[in-house]
């Protein structure tokens, strides 16, 4: 059964139209994200699910229950929708166990709290005060409060934009695992890849008030529909192919489609920077391609390129294991199946 | 590449005279201010022990207790829920009109206390005693209560309300949950200035016929001059107002906010639907009570008044003393808070912190005291001073420090931080900085601290009357002395003049408490 279901959603700020027609279903205790850049209105779609928002048409369906029918609204308080904003907004003026009891009613209130201690991992912390936590505690006890009175569905807000990197991805972690284990169903919103790919079970992308792709992250990542959702889930070398039964042929030689092969004859075939070799020595299928520059990141070096041969992008994004000092000369080459998008109509969004 | 081990620019020994001098400037001009207090306590210790023990055990001081503190109760209770629920209105809700009706709530400020009784008494004999006093106050002081917690809802984060809703809790129990006590900071400063502003007040009681220790010890002084009981009541009344002051900074200091990420959402407005008309009456009420009443008594007074009387030149002469002296002691004021003001923004230091503190704590004088305790200084140790100019600014002075100190203070929030340090990296020396940074950028913002505490003074009555310079008469006095007669045709032109004087400032304030949050 689907928890959550969006169908043909509309909404605007006042006269300006923001969502164009949402869909969305997001099944019992899965985990979705909806990922986008800034201004194209994720936190519009978080405010009308949460109720702070009303929905100009369309219909928002929790576990069977019609939140929103683009003509009455229920009110907040009667959905069962929990919220962790961005950056808590914990009640200052209540520690932190009258947070997490905040939305209990008194009887359950002790019982209950520190099981939620507990399970955000803060035992003990009851007694202290908002202001005397770490913004990653402070996230978590936010988080304990939104999942106290055991909400149908958890909405978080770019919940751990606020924190540093490391702490970020811990936190991410954390918090995932501890949805799975209470069994929530839960909506991420954020514009941060990295948190979509490894919070989600579904990611969803939202481009100008539309959903432009969603799936699970794997599908996104290698598969996605368009170039514009390749970009938006990490770097993306889009090289024009012609597809043949099932090879593409690109000036990379030709490689095997990552799928069925497409009813077009030409596009791009996406070759993310992990499938790009680069060798000292020229290789079979490789073309030369000069060394613009090379960002050690640790774990591997990110190697931009100038391709020495023509139907190429201009630039090419490698990455290496080893540094390349720039100005050298490289051989590139591409490994493995290439999956392929449309080629976008003139004028559009170019490679 | 060579660094070189200093750069150009003043010798460090320089560099700290020129900043040490700040501190000293601004503990001596703090001592000034704070002195009313000591002159207080000394001119009180002369009455001796048994004295002090029966005058504090009179009936009398059980009696005036029993009226100051009765009187604040429920004064403050009506002006904390008319200002919140003004401001609630004002700012959370779709009302209709609501930038008008923000400043038609907030200018009955300009109606001075004694001017606001004038015209209830003067057009309706049953106004008078406590329940006129209450009346006449909470329409004189909710705006106090309203300004703070209307700038308190608009700047404050909307996001701790969606997770109360979030959460089930609907929008009575958020409101009450949630809203109220994240505006309790605001809502205890407001209350504390109502409350401060009831113990000083001695106009309007005396108009009303109800005595509060601020009108004994008036009485007390201007009568029997009874200097010993005036002083020992005085003492009272201080003690009282210091209480105040401290049960507000506990009460702040309990509901300490602490709000981490800088983005702040406003709340969508609450749409009132049935609700619209009675939230309009009832605004419409209370602007009409405590603006309408006023101005409608001002009115009939000026048409009336000008069949009989004709004070044209006389009220030419009072406006213009008023004037000189308010002026004179806003440009003082203001001068004298610039040093304070600087030592606390430029350190956060303990020290700063305090003498910052000390000089707030001083509005805690009311009027009379400052007026006494200057008396008292001028009658001792400046004879020459006693019932001259001087004597009238510096208890102006005095009185309007906290609020030009205040003023001051919005004036440099508009600094951005950092100029001065990135003006002295660059090798101007630290006077030279004032002179070219600092002051520049906070020029309009003195300008407006002078306007601010000008046309404060320029309605003040109590310490007016015990100050001024024999023969002079301000607006102030001159409006007393004709309802003293119940000549109130005679005084109207007095009171609309003071009225039209305090617009300006009630103007300032409203966009000033609005715009900062504060």
């Amino acid at each position: 059964m689907t928890g959550l279901s969006v169908v043909d959603l509309h909404a605007a700020h006042g006269r300006s139209p923001v969502l164009h027609g949402i869909d969305l279903a997001v099944p019992d205790g899965a985990l979705a994200c909806v990922l986008g850049p800034s201004g194209c209105g994720k936190s519009t779609l978080l405010r009308v699910l949460a109720g702070f928002h009303p929905a100009a048409a369309g219909q928002v369906v929790l576990h069977g229950r019609m939140l929103d029918d683009g003509r009455s609204q229920l009110a907040a308080e009667r959905r069962g929708v929990g919220l962790v904003p961005q950056d808590g907004a914990l009640f200052p003026h209540l520690s932190v166990a009258a947070n997490i009891g905040f939305g209990l009613p008194r009887s359950q209130r002790r019982a209950r709290v520190g099981e939620l201690l507990d399970l955000v991992g803060l035992p003990g912390l009851g007694e202290r005060r908002p202001h005397q936590l770490s913004g990653g505690q402070q996230q978590r006890v936010a988080l304990a409060r939104a999942l106290a009175p055991r909400p149908r569905l958890l909405l978080l807000d770019e919940p751990f934009a606020a924190l540093d990197a490391t702490l970020r991805a811990e936190l991410r972690r954390e918090v995932a695992a501890t949805l799975r284990q209470s069994g929530t169903t839960a909506v991420l919103v954020t514009h941060d890849q990295d948190e979509a790919l490894s919070f989600a079970d579904t990611v969803a992308v939202l481009r100008d008030g539309r959903i432009a792709q969603s799936g699970s992250p794997d599908e996104l990542y290698h598969r996605p529909a368009d170039a514009a959702v390749a970009r938006v889930l990490g770097e993306a070398n889009l090289i024009s192919a012609e597809i043949t039964a099932a090879e593409a042929r690109t000036p990379l030689g030709t490689l095997p489609l990552a799928g069925p092969a497409p009813t077009v004859r030409s596009g791009l075939a996406l070759l993310r920077p992990g499938r790009l070799r680069l060798t000292a020595q020229p290789v079979a299928g490789s073309v030369p391609a000069k060394v613009l520059g090379s960002d050690f990141r640790g774990h591997d070096h990110r190697v931009e390129l100038r391709p020495g041969v023509a139907g190429l992008p201009d630039v090419l994004i490698a990455t290496s294991d080893r540094s390349w000092p720039p100005g050298s000369e490289t051989y590139v080459s591409a490994i493995g199946p290439a999956h392929v998008l449309p080629e976008p109509a003139a004028g559009g969004d170019r490679p | 590449m060579t660094f070189p081990l200093r750069p150009e620019g003043p010798p460090p020994l320089r560099r700290w005279r020129a900043t040490g001098l700040l501190a000293p400037a601004a503990v001596a001009v703090v001592a000034l201010v704070a002195s009313p207090l000591g002159f207080v306590v000394a001119q009180a210790a002369q009455a001796g022990w048994d004295q002090t023990r029966r005058l504090l055990g009179r009936p009398l001081i059980a009696t005036l207790l029993g009226h100051t503190l009765g009187l604040t109760a429920a004064v403050t209770l009506a002006t904390a829920v008319l200002g919140f629920g003004a401001a609630y209105l004002v700012e959370r809700t779709a009302l209709p009109g609501r930038r008008a009706w923000t400043v038609a709530l907030a200018l009955p400020l300009a109606v001075p206390e004694f001017v606001r009784g004038y015209s209830w008494v003067s057009l309706f004999r049953s106004v008078h005693g406590y329940w006129g006093a209450v009346l006449v106050m909470t329409c004189s002081l909710y705006p106090l209560v309203f300004l703070p917690v209307a700038a308190a809802l608009r700047h404050g984060d909307a996001a701790a309300e969606e997770v109360s809703r979030s959460l089930g809790r609907g929008r009575l129990a958020t409101l009450w949950r949630v809203t109220l006590p994240l505006t309790r900071p605001a809502l205890a400063g407001g209350v504390l200035l109502v409350s401060l502003y009831l113990l000083g007040e001695y106009g309007a009681f005396a108009m009303l016929r109800y005595t509060t220790f601020a009108t004994a010890v008036f009485t007390q002084y201007k009568l029997g001059f009874d200097a010993a009981s005036a002083s020992l009541l005085t003492l009272v009344l201080v003690a009282l107002a210091l209480l105040l002051v401290g049960l507000e900074a506990w009460a702040g200091r309990r509901a300490r906010v602490t709000r981490h990420g800088a983005l702040a959402r406003t709340a969508p407005p609450v749409r009132l639907g049935g609700w619209t008309a009675p939230a309009l009456v009832a605004l419409a009420a209370l602007v009409g009570v405590s603006l309408g009443v006023p101005l409608y008594a001002l009115g009939y007074w000026l048409l009336k008044g000008s069949s009989t009387t004709l004070p044209s030149a006389s009220v030419l002469g009072a406006t213009a003393a008023t004037l000189g002296y308010a002026l004179g002691a806003a440009v003082v004021a203001t001068a004298a808070a610039v040093p304070v003001a600087l030592y606390g923004w430029r350190r956060g230091t303990r020290p700063a912190r305090a003498v910052e503190r000390v000089a707030y704590l001083t509005r805690a004088l009311p009027g009379i005291a400052v007026a006494l305790s200057v008396v008292y200084f001028a009658v001792h140790w400046a004879q020459p001073l006693y019932q001259q100019p001087p004597m009238l600014v510096a208890g102006y002075v005095v009185l309007f420090f906290p609020l030009a100190l205040t003023a001051v203070r919005a004036a440099l929030a508009q600094v951005p931080p950092g100029v001065e340090e990135a003006a002295r990296s660059l090798g101007t020396r630290p006077l030279a900085v004032l002179g070219r940074v600092t002051l520049p950028l906070v020029l309009p913002g003195l300008g407006a601290a002078v306007a601010m505490v000008g046309l404060t003074a320029s309605t003040e009555l109590t310490a007016t009357l015990l100050l001024r310079p024999t023969g002079t008469q301000t607006l102030a006095t001159q409006f007393w002395v004709y309802t003293s007669g119940l000549a109130y045709g005679a005084a109207a032109p007095y009171a609309a003049l003071m009225v039209a004087l305090s617009v300006p400032s009630v103007l300032l304030l409203t966009h000033r408490t609005l715009r900062s949050g504060s």
